[in-house]
């Protein structure tokens, strides 16, 4: 789901007027509105002086705990792949309930780390930069 | 004379007048601790107005419990980036 300071209504003039020109079907999650930005200051992203909410992302998993989140300025968007990553690495680590890690780079489909005994300094030996970042 | 400002990804700055800006010396102390949002914690809750598929609706968060929720910020409606 989405947040920003405007109204619902300028929500559905932009997703009708503009962001369904850009995407099938037009936004498929809740565009929530947070006028005078109390659940951004909630989130420590609330931007007082521009009356805005900075570029915060946080993934919150299905207990209502945040796994991770982050914060841009506003002039760079996001990479929303990098989130998904994040969200499905989430999900295998709380599916194997933390017999497994995801390591650097990892992508869905690739090897993870079984974290133990066996494991302390022969991470070499299951993981290489090669496998996780060329491409 | 109205002045052109630039347009961006904020509420434009407004050439200062003097602003009488209201403090409340309290809040803001509170306000620091709530501020702070940690990985493993639980995340505050909160329902908002929201716009959903073609209807106005409410959103709270504890109705997503049991699911994944990506929660995405963003300056404004209508900005660039």
């Amino acid at each position: 789901m989405s947040v920003s300071v405007d109204s619902p209504f300028v929500h559905k003039v932009w997703n009708d007027s503009e962001l369904s020109k850009m995407v099938d079907g037009g936004v498929q999650f809740p565009m929530l509105s947070d006028q005078g930005g109390k659940i951004g200051t909630l989130y420590g992203i609330y931007d007082e002086e521009g009356g805005v909410e900075t570029r915060g992302r946080f993934i919150i998993d299905p207990d209502g705990i945040v796994q991770g989140f982050e914060v841009l300025t506003p002039p760079v968007g996001r990479n929303v792949d990098e989130s998904v990553r994040q969200v499905k690495a989430f999900q295998l680590v709380r599916e194997s309930e933390g017999s497994e890690a995801t390591p650097s780079g990892w992508q869905p489909g690739k090897k993870t780390l079984k974290p133990g005994p066996d494991l302390v300094g022969n991470v070499w030996k299951e993981w290489s930069v090669k496998d996780n970042y060329d491409k | 004379m109205p002045k052109e400002f630039k347009v961006g990804c904020k509420v434009p700055d407004m050439p200062s007048k003097e602003q009488p800006i209201v403090k409340n010396e309290e809040k803001v102390v509170e306000r620091k601790e709530d501020n702070m949002i940690k990985v493993g914690k639980p995340a505050p809750s909160f329902t908002a107005p929201a716009y959903y598929q073609g209807k106005f609706v409410s959103i709270d968060l504890e109705e997503y419990r049991g699911k994944w929720v990506l929660l995405c910020f963003y300056p404004g409606d209508f900005t660039f980036v």
